[in-house]
């Protein structure tokens, strides 16, 4: 007990560099749920073009909110940047972002990649694609993600676990072109052609078609990417599905400005200067994604995978229908 | 604590004799560390005035059989998994003689510094059916070579077993080598086989140890998401992340924790009640009792068995990260790694040491005072434990936030001044949450210890001119040691492997080596997140050798 002393003021002493700060006119600070590795790069760009510094916090999309929400207008972040439309989508709805009227973003990024009050902005594309075996599948035989469905495919499908947002937002957006009762058929039929339980994660989706375990999949195209990379003789490949109606899936990594952001100009400067050509490079090509940009050129490397029509149906909705996707898939069996 | 020699009228009825304190001193500590924990825990319970019963009956409908019956096996497979491999591994390294045994006592607490979900995501890389084990076989037998599925809950119990073991193994071992062979003769001089005396006497006589380190367990089992997610198993846990992050109702989420809560201190409170009625006292400590020789095949079979557990759970994990590391070492390694790795170590030792203290307070506070409301405060104050981490973290930030908001307006309204955040973002506000959330590892810890200080040493001291602090400083301090040590690590390891409430409290750029485990698992880039795992587990073995050195001598 005598070392009480001591132990306060090593305490203390670790408080007081960290301690409470006054809050900087030129910095901006943002909360990420896109990871350090992916958005570092652009903010240390950013800085060193124009002098502004960025303060940052990775965390879930959740946790992200709900700090947001509690900290109400003291709040010291300026941007909120999240992957998955759906995530941005609930921060409207929580009341934690902005409108923000701006020529540069709407003529910058496609209407159906934003939010349509204006509060929220896609700034990279994924593509959410049929991957399949080589060895065992020819792509004559694929057509469209309701089509995985078929019998014909029957213990040959693999796919991730539902509790993942990405898939979420698939079948909400199936959800917005067939509606629920037609959905969950679909859905019903994937279980029913499943060749193992659920994965946690697409590369391991993706190894299980390599190993023999199953011979179709759906995932995003990074992570084939990834794949590809650590072996150019990799025996997958990606179909564009769904090329004679809806298009292929795709989702947005993206941001809004806070509510009570401190610094709003600089913000909404930053999001233009992340929309523009430049950032938009080094944005998507970061973690192998598409520019939302459509002045952009997609990286080379993407680019061999081929191109594609993507669904254009306003991404809003995936957050609007997540909750029935949920349902309905915890309804179909699919966990 | 007062130190003046006086003996007021109170403080000398039975219970406060030794201290010169107020009676009331030791009950308000604990009140104080209970609301603590209480404060994030209401955040919860008050979700309860916003039923969301739209999504409870979905959950009844749909998920919610699967997910008890799911829980129920893990916690149930978890908790008589780590006894079984504890126990046994325990009773071989305390209390018997083979080849090995030296090494290994200190080499089979190793797995303690593996985070379960580092352990979750190598094994299914080796195991499952993409593995190199599953490959190698359908190479050799071809494709209908049979092995066991890994993703299923028999796998989900085997791989939780193996990365938690070591907390029954280290609290029951303490119980063994204390007791071991001596309580065996006794036992056989009654005429019991060496089996039955184990079981007769022995193990029970263990028993605070061994219930301190299971309940540990079942809390981790319980509050687990990050290794059954990784397999896909659904638990009430996912159920919860389900809740808040699909459909953004946090309040159904908390609703779901508040259930988790309420069953763990029921659980609890059962051990407690168990607990009561024996007195565990020795008449005498004995440093070191003789080993049980073992001989012939025996021995082999007991170091064969040693091997086998420390391999699956740590030496072919920490290869496999070792060469991952290897493999990605020159691109992702920078000097920012030092500045994770001095994060993650100055947090874990700062709040090991305020857990450790506070934890040595509770449970003087719970040896003053055996009435129930002493009791009650102590139980709620180790409740962190057993929350999801995101969870606890949603209910520290919370208050906090509201607290901080106050501020800023009482600052704007009294002075005039524009000022930002006073608590978030301060090292201070994570330790206290660290201090939440693992309160039970640093109690657990000390209180099994704390059974061993009998009264007759305290009146034997008392009659040698020992009083208050002295008593402490002199008398109960010494034989507290190991269990002070083990309560420093648990709580230094368990801290370092700790993510969400890192992810929510942390300051600006306070990033830690969870933090980038983390960020890497989340976009499935594992092979790189190998790195950072493997400074993780080298920077918890460090404390963990030590303890083992420490908890030799005594």
């Amino acid at each position: 007990m005598k070392k009480m002393p001591y132990f306060l003021t090593v305490l203390v002493l670790a408080v007081l560099p960290v301690g409470p700060s006054l809050a900087f006119a030129d910095e901006l600070v943002v909360y990420s749920a896109r990871k350090e590795h992916l958005i570092k790069p652009l903010f240390d760009e950013y800085t060193k073009e124009t002098g502004t510094k960025i303060s940052f916090i990775t965390d879930k999309a959740g946790p992200l909110l709900q700090r947001l929400e509690a900290e109400g207008k003291n709040t010291r972040a300026d941007l909120l940047v999240t992957v998955d439309a759906g995530n941005l989508w609930h921060a409207t709805r929580e009341g934690v972002l902005q409108p923000v009227e701006s020529e540069v973003l709407k003529s910058n990024i496609p209407a159906n990649l934003r939010d349509p009050g204006n509060q929220w902005f896609g700034l990279s594309l994924r593509a959410r694609t049929i991957v399949y075996s080589t060895e065992r599948v020819r792509p004559e035989q694929l057509s469209t993600y309701e089509d995985l469905g078929n019998p014909k495919w029957k213990d040959r499908l693999v796919l991730r676990t539902s509790k993942k947002v990405y898939n979420q937002s698939l079948v909400a957006m199936l959800i917005a072109e067939h509606g629920e009762a037609e959905t969950e058929k679909i859905v019903k039929s994937w279980v029913g052609n499943l060749a193992t339980e659920p994965f946690s994660n697409d590369t391991k989706t993706m190894q299980s078609i390599l190993a023999g375990q199953g011979d179709v999949g759906v995932v995003n195209t990074y992570y084939f990417g990834r794949l590809l990379k650590k072996d150019s003789d990799l025996k997958l490949a990606l179909f564009w599905p769904n090329q004679e109606t809806s298009g292929v899936h795709v989702n947005i990594s993206g941001a809004g400005v806070t509510r009570y952001a401190k610094n709003r100009d600089a913000a909404v400067k930053f999001l233009e200067w992340l929309s523009s050509a430049k950032a938009q490079n080094m944005f998507a090509d970061a973690n192998m994604e598409y520019p939302v940009n459509q002045e952009v050129k997609t990286h080379p490397y993407v680019a061999t995978w081929g191109e594609f029509k993507a669904n254009e149906r306003n991404l809003a909705l995936a957050g609007q229908l997540q909750e029935a996707a949920i349902k309905l898939m915890d309804r179909a069996g699919y966990h | 604590m007062q130190q003046t020699p006086a003996i007021t009228p109170e403080a000398s009825s039975r219970g406060f004799r030794c201290f010169h304190v107020k009676p009331s001193a030791w009950q308000w500590l604990t009140l104080g560390v209970a609301l603590l924990v209480l404060v994030p825990l209401s955040v919860l319970f008050f979700a309860w005035t916003e039923p969301a019963w739209d999504i409870w009956q979905h959950l009844r409908e749909t998920l919610l059989s699967r997910l008890l019956l799911n829980t129920m096996i893990l916690v149930v497979g978890v908790s008589s998994g780590t006894l079984l491999i504890g126990i046994s591994l325990a009773w071989l390294t305390g209390a018997c003689d083979f080849p090995g045994r030296r090494v290994f006592s200190w080499a089979l607490l190793l797995p303690l510094a593996m985070p379960t979900y580092v352990l979750a995501f190598v094994s299914l890389g080796i195991f499952d059916f993409t593995g190199p084990v599953q490959t190698q076989l359908r190479e050799w037998f071809g494709r209908g070579a049979w092995f066991p599925d890994m993703r299923s809950a028999g796998g989900v119990v085997l791989v939780m077993s193996l990365a938690l073991y070591p907390y029954v193994y280290l609290l029951a071992r303490n119980a063994f080598r204390t007791q071991g062979k001596r309580a065996l003769e006794a036992a056989q001089s009654l005429g019991c086989s060496p089996v039955g005396g184990f079981f007769k006497v022995v193990l029970p006589m263990a028993r605070p140890w061994i219930t301190g380190g299971a309940t540990l367990v079942l809390m981790e089992a319980l509050a687990d998401f990050g290794a059954v997610s990784i397999f896909n198993y659904d638990t009430f846990t996912t159920a919860i992340y389900k809740a808040w992050f699909g459909f953004f109702s946090l309040s159904a989420a908390a609703q779901l924790s508040s259930l988790l809560v309420a069953m763990v201190f029921v659980l609890v409170a059962i051990e407690q009640r168990l607990r009561k009625r024996m007195r565990f006292a020795q008449s005498r400590i004995t440093p070191q009792t003789e080993s049980i020789k073992l001989t012939g095949g025996r021995k082999w079979l007991a170091t064969g068995y040693c091997t086998g557990i420390l391999s699956i759970a740590f030496l072919l994990p920490a290869l496999q990260l070792i060469s991952w590391s290897l493999e990605i070492f020159h691109e992702e390694f920078d000097s920012r790694y030092l500045g994770l790795l001095g994060h993650s170590l100055a947090l874990g030792l700062m709040s090991a040491l305020l857990i450790a203290a506070t934890a040595l307070l509770l449970a003087y506070a719970g040896r003053r005072h055996q009435d129930r409301l002493t009791h009650g405060f102590i139980r709620t104050a180790t409740l962190g434990y057993a929350l999801p981490g995101t969870v606890l973290a949603v209910g520290i930030f919370i208050p906090l936030a509201w607290l901080d908001n106050q501020l800023i307006r009482l600052a704007q309204q009294l002075f005039g001044l524009q000022i930002s955040q006073l608590l978030q973002g301060t090292i201070l506000i994570m330790l206290l949450a660290y201090m939440i959330r693992f309160m039970a590892a640093g109690f657990k810890s000390i209180d099994s210890a704390m059974h061993r200080v009998t009264t007759n040493i305290d009146e034997a001291s008392r009659l040698m001119g020992l009083r208050g602090i002295k008593l402490l400083y002199k008398v109960h301090l010494p034989m507290l040691r190991g269990g002070i040590f083990t309560a420093l690590t648990l709580a230094f390891v368990d801290v370092m492997k700790e993510m969400p409430i890192t992810l929510m409290t942390r300051p600006f750029g306070w990033d830690t080596l969870a933090v980038k485990i983390f960020e890497l698992t989340s976009e499935g880039e594992w092979e790189r997140a190998a790195l950072p795992s493997l400074t993780l587990l080298m920077s918890g073995l460090l404390p963990i050798v030590l303890l083992m050195r420490q908890t030799d001598k005594d």
